[in-house]
């Protein structure tokens, strides 16, 4: 059977990228770590090389959305039936890994979701950010009928099923929010789990205060006119 | 004052543009990315067909004493200038990226082509 591979999404991450992948390593060897850089111009390609990563470089950046989803189409050709996303910045800890993925092994959900808000944390951010987090929380937990806490969080599990979906079409910048919906609308279940997010570990957050206001609007307005839309057609094994 | 036409013309107008431009978002013609300025100008048309004493104010604020409706057109063209410098961006952009992926795509055939030797078609 095809390894499980651990997807990591990277821009310029070369301070934190290897600590990523030996995390990775260390919650479970048997896991294929792939580092998708982004048009990273830094050594992250090369660094995640030494360590043993599948790199794939991306020509220039294409965004978060496109660059995880390369990752997802990687994985899918592989035949591979769990697939985990962790961010290569260090905010999240591998070694949490562990109740992300164990919905996904008893078979209880097709998508996982670490979140920061269940439970108790204390997760630091821009008010502004915070406020926008919120809101599409309650519009995405409204439209979808169950508890959304942290709409945007990438720490996430998913299993075949899941993973045929979003390698046919993930949304781009921001996709965490629009692919909860699509998954919903897909007839995935979803689940999610406390855990605690670190201090980004290098680089710096690609989404600043008024551009976080600029993509609420967009994700709200993707959001909207996604419920006209058919829902995406999975890819399937032949 | 506007005449009530010109501001029903404006309304019906602004608002047959949102609809098309939700309708291609939706069929998946047209990125939202780039479609919210054009909402962002079906929008502000609207508001300013409606409220036809608001375009009056405005008008008089910038000493169009004349006719009110000229400032409608004024921001009309002033959101497709902003449309399109927009687009000029983006274009300016993707053929950079294509410029990149172009040199990649050789960059690649030729290493294939050296590691299969010989070709025989050329």
């Amino acid at each position: 059977m095809a390894r499980p591979v651990a997807v990591v999404p990277a821009l310029n991450e070369e301070s934190s990228i290897a600590a990523v992948i030996e995390g990775i390593r260390a919650f479970d060897p048997s896991f294929e770590v792939v580092v998708v850089a982004d048009g990273s111009t830094d050594r992250t390609p090369e660094v995640a090389a030494e360590h043993g990563a599948q790199v794939l470089r991306l020509p220039f950046n294409v965004g978060i959305g496109g660059a995880v989803q390369t990752g997802f189409r990687y994985a899918w050709e592989q035949g591979c039936e769990l697939v985990v996303r962790v961010d290569g910045d260090g905010q999240h800890d591998p070694a949490e890994l562990g109740a992300v993925v164990a919905p996904v092994l008893a078979g209880e959900a097709d998508v996982v979701v670490g979140s920061r808000f269940v439970g108790t944390d204390g997760y630091r951010s821009s008010r502004a950010r915070r406020l926008g987090i919120r809101v599409l929380a309650w519009t995405l937990s409204a439209l979808i009928r169950q508890r959304v806490t942290d709409p945007t969080s990438g720490f996430q599990a998913m299993n075949r099923r899941a993973l045929g979906l979003f390698a046919a079409d993930y949304p781009h910048d921001y996709p965490e929010v629009e692919a909860t919906l699509m998954a919903h609308r897909g007839g995935l279940r979803r689940r999610e789990v406390p855990v605690t997010m670190r201090e980004r570990g290098g680089g710096r957050s690609s989404i600043g205060a008024l551009r976080s206001v600029y993509y609420m609007i967009k994700v709200l307005l993707a959001l909207f006119v996604d419920l006209f839309r058919r829902p995406a057609v999975p890819l399937e094994d032949a | 004052m506007t005449p009530l036409k010109v501001s029903i013309a404006g309304a019906i107008a602004s608002i047959l543009l949102v609809l098309v431009v939700l309708e291609l978002i939706r069929s998946r013609r047209l990125k939202e990315r780039y479609a919210l300025l054009w909402l962002a100008t079906g929008v502000v048309l609207f508001v300013l067909s409606v409220w036809r004493g608001g375009l009056n104010t405005i008008a008089r604020w910038l000493g169009v004493t004349g006719y009110p409706p000229a400032v409608l057109f004024a921001v009309g063209i002033l959101f497709v200038i902003l449309v399109l410098l927009h687009y000029s961006t983006v274009i300016s952009r993707l053929s950079d990226e294509n410029v990149t992926l172009a040199q990649r795509l050789a960059l690649l055939e030729h290493r294939l082509r050296k590691d299969e030797g010989p070709n025989p078609e050329g």
